[in-house]
């Protein structure tokens, strides 16, 4: 009981900005427990000085700091009331107390720069900004009147029905951050990238807090939407020859091999390449297995007749260009969401790879020559 | 797949005793009225393992060569990867196809006394053109006819060791290993018949040696085995002593030649002389043995041939018809034939496949066991026999 009180005394000792920051909490949290421990067998602070009590202290510290963290989170956030606010006066005197026993002085005429200075003494700090260095102040010294102010204005809020839970969320889906080059356009001015990132940064910072819904505009004039990829593919109708059957045609490229298929419905799977069989004309498995993909992704093996043309490339590349050209022809005889995972699986995609340049001073693209020690 | 074999039971079960007319006459069995059967056996085999009494009615069923005709009638003749089969199926199950029906129906019809018919099966590459082939001479050697089967001519015509000059003909070459593998393999096909046809003629092989007229064959063809050197020589005094004798009344037996690869005949070989010029296929005795046998200047028996793209040398990988493996000299010596088509599985014939290596569980993926992956291996195989052996053989 008097660890916790002391504990949650010098959790609030340091000022509510640097609470969320985790050296400052940690070394808080740290302090707090070293007091204690203090406090409880009166020890003198030079003998605790040598480095191995110090690290026992200190792993003693962290496993307690540890439990009080998960005990801060089971309890919920705490509410600022009068009598909360009694206890902690009544906490920070013990402290105080406790500190002038500590230093060897008088408790009755322990002042607040005898405080100061005890802390400065016990807990010396190399940090520059004076917010950051620890501190022990009155709780009424600025500690909460800010929380207590906004707790009086919700209330008044709740008293008329007006204090809603956050319950609009920005939609983030489908849109994308502008690009830096399109900031700058906005903004007319040469942003470094520390800035855009520092930029970004501080916009999914403000998506992070409550009631940002209330800023919906602002955040919308930095998002771009992203185009639906699906829709950029071009349906061609179905086409109907002279005894009512349905045939439509597609092509496809794959690293200069071009090979064009006219797909008709309702046969029985004959598939001839440059009018021979497709397999003769593509011995190697692996190739009539691409051609098949399309069709067994689907799962329309045995419905179309195929009549293929292709040139060019080597046999892999015949393939993978047939492949594409199938794909493509097959759109036309499917619905919309048939076209959406078609294209998921990369079969509508037209593969990007050509042969790498050779450059000079190397023999391939890559390899280099022979390297000879002498 | 239990299902499948139920409804392919009420689709396919035969009748009897009726013999039914027309092609691809399972379908037929529909009309006619339906019995419940034990199921003593499986859709894609026949019990009717005699070649003599399938019909029509077993096409696209798998029956069975008898273990102890396997070793006898087919020593050399079966195609590297069925042989493989075999072994790892512990059986010879052979697939009665249209093609093979239709030439022993000709055999059974043909008039032998008349000069003999020619029969050359051709086919896109890996068709069944061998297996037909095999089929039909497992056909004749149960009819007690002596068969005469050359595995491949191709292999006579290339990768040869050891080319010795004729002693018989001053221009032509000697193949003594080819000569004398085939002998060995001919006697064990035929071993009944070496003893009952006498030699009609005196042969002398060298000085000292010499067979006389009134041995029986088997000496022959031992003294061709044991003596290599004229092995060659001897190939050429057994046909000739075949042809002689095969339409006789008194000796009374009817010969098939079987021969696999006949376009190897004719073409051009990778031999080469001691000066590096190539050898013309006339030049080698034993093909221009093989060549003499192929005319139909004789009579009881029939010539039985396939063509063949896989073996052959300078022939383009997507020529399959006669006219374009054989030649023009070739075409005119085979010319008058007939020839017999072998086509891709059809549906039937696939699904029969299947099942056999579904119930041989050769087909080890659980995928293909799923009418998904009977699409796809009919797809990736588009119904080629050998294709879709060498597809099944690694799922």
């Amino acid at each position: 009981m008097q660890m916790q009180r002391l504990l949650l005394s010098t959790y609030f000792l340091f000022s509510p900005e640097r609470r969320t920051a985790n050296m400052a909490a940690s070394g808080g949290r740290t302090v707090g427990s070293f007091l204690w421990k203090c406090g409880n067998c009166c020890f003198n602070f030079n003998t605790v000085s040598s480095n191995l009590t110090r690290q026992v202290l200190s792993r003693q510290l962290c496993v307690s700091a540890v439990l009080h963290r998960k005990n801060l989170a089971a309890a919920g956030p705490e509410k600022f009331s009068e009598e909360f606010i009694k206890k902690q006066v009544e906490e920070f005197n013990i402290g105080k107390r406790h500190l002038a026993n500590m230093m060897g002085e008088d408790p009755e005429t322990f002042t607040q720069g005898d405080i100061n200075r005890s802390i400065a003494y016990l807990f010396p700090s190399g940090l520059f900004d004076k917010k950051a260095k620890p501190l022990m102040k009155h709780p009424d010294e600025d500690t909460f009147t800010k929380a207590l102010a906004v707790e009086k204005h919700q209330d008044r809020l709740r008293g008329k029905d007006l204090f809603t839970q956050d319950a609009k969320q920005i939609s983030l889906v489908g849109s994308r951050w502008l690009l830096k080059e399109e900031l700058e356009e906005l903004l007319v001015e040469t942003i470094s990238e520390h800035d855009y990132a520092r930029f970004i940064q501080l916009m999914e910072r403000l998506l992070s807090l409550p009631y940002c819904s209330v800023e919906e505009d602002f955040v919308q004039r930095y998002r771009r939407q992203l185009e639906i990829q699906s829709s950029k593919q071009q349906v061609q109708p179905l086409q109907y020859d002279q005894h009512g059957v349905a045939y439509s045609t597609g092509d496809g490229r794959r690293k200069t091999a071009t090979g064009t298929v006219l797909l008709r419905d309702s046969g029985s799977g004959s598939i001839s390449i440059n009018g021979t069989n497709y397999v003769h004309y593509f011995p190697v498995l692996q190739d009539r297995e691409q051609l098949m993909f399309p069709l067994h992704f689907m799962g329309v093996l045995g419905r179309f007749d195929m009549q293929c043309s292709v040139s060019g490339g080597g046999h892999s590349s015949q393939a993978g260009a047939l492949r594409l050209a199938i794909s493509r022809a097959m759109l036309s005889f499917l619905s919309e969401g048939q076209v959406e995972t078609m294209r998921q699986a990369g079969l509508l995609t037209p593969d990007p790879r050509i042969k790498e340049r050779k450059k000079p001073g190397q023999e391939g693209a890559r390899r280099k020559f022979t390297w000879k020690k002498r | 797949s239990f299902e499948n074999r139920l409804a392919f039971r009420w689709f396919w079960l035969p009748e009897p005793v009726r013999p039914l007319h027309g092609s691809g006459c399972g379908q037929q069995q529909e009309a006619v009225g339906m019995e419940m059967r034990p199921e003593t056996f499986s859709i894609f085999r026949t019990q009717e393992n005699d070649p003599d009494c399938q019909s029509e009615q077993h096409q696209g069923q798998y029956y069975t060569v008898p273990p102890s005709h396997f070793h006898t009638v087919f020593p050399h003749g079966l195609p590297p990867r069925y042989q493989q089969q075999v072994k790892t199926f512990n059986e010879g199950c052979v697939m009665v196809r249209q093609p093979a029906l239709e030439l022993i129906s000709h055999l059974k019809r043909a008039d032998y006394s008349k000069p003999t018919l020619r029969y050359l099966l051709y086919g896109v590459k890996g068709s069944g053109k061998t297996m037909s082939l095999c089929h039909t001479v497992h056909y004749c050697s149960t009819q007690g006819w002596l068969v005469l089967h050359i595995p491949d001519a191709h292999l006579w015509v290339k990768n040869c060791k050891e080319l010795l000059p004729s002693s018989y003909h001053a221009s032509r070459f000697d193949q003594p290993i080819q000569a004398s593998n085939w002998l060995r393999n001919f006697r064990t096909t035929n071993e009944n018949f070496l003893s009952k046809i006498k030699l009609r003629q005196r042969y002398v092989w060298t000085k000292r040696e010499s067979t006389e007229e009134g041995q029986p064959l088997g000496e022959l063809v031992d003294m061709g085995v044991s003596r290599v050197k004229s092995s060659s020589d001897v190939v050429g005094a057994v046909l000739k002593e075949l042809r002689l004798q095969a339409g006789g009344t008194e000796g009374g037996f009817r010969l098939a030649v079987a021969v696999d690869g006949v376009n190897g005949l004719w073409g051009r070989t990778t031999l080469k002389k001691e000066d590096k010029s190539p050898v013309a296929p006339e030049e080698l005795t034993l093909v221009h043995n093989l060549r003499k046998m192929i005319n139909n200047d004789w009579c009881g028996g029939a010539v039985i041939a396939t063509l063949s793209q896989t073996g052959s040398l300078y022939a383009p990988s997507s020529a399959y018809l006669p006219q374009e493996l054989l030649g023009e000299e070739g075409f005119d010596s085979m010319d008058p034939f007939i020839p017999v088509p072998v086509s891709l599985y059809s549906e039937k014939e696939f699904e029969s496949c299947y099942l056999y290596y579904l119930d041989r569980h050769w087909l080890q993926h659980p995928h293909s066991q799923t009418e998904e992956g009977k699409k796809e291996l009919i797809f990736l195989s588009n119904r080629n026999p050998s294709v879709l052996e060498r597809l099944c053989a690694f799922l």
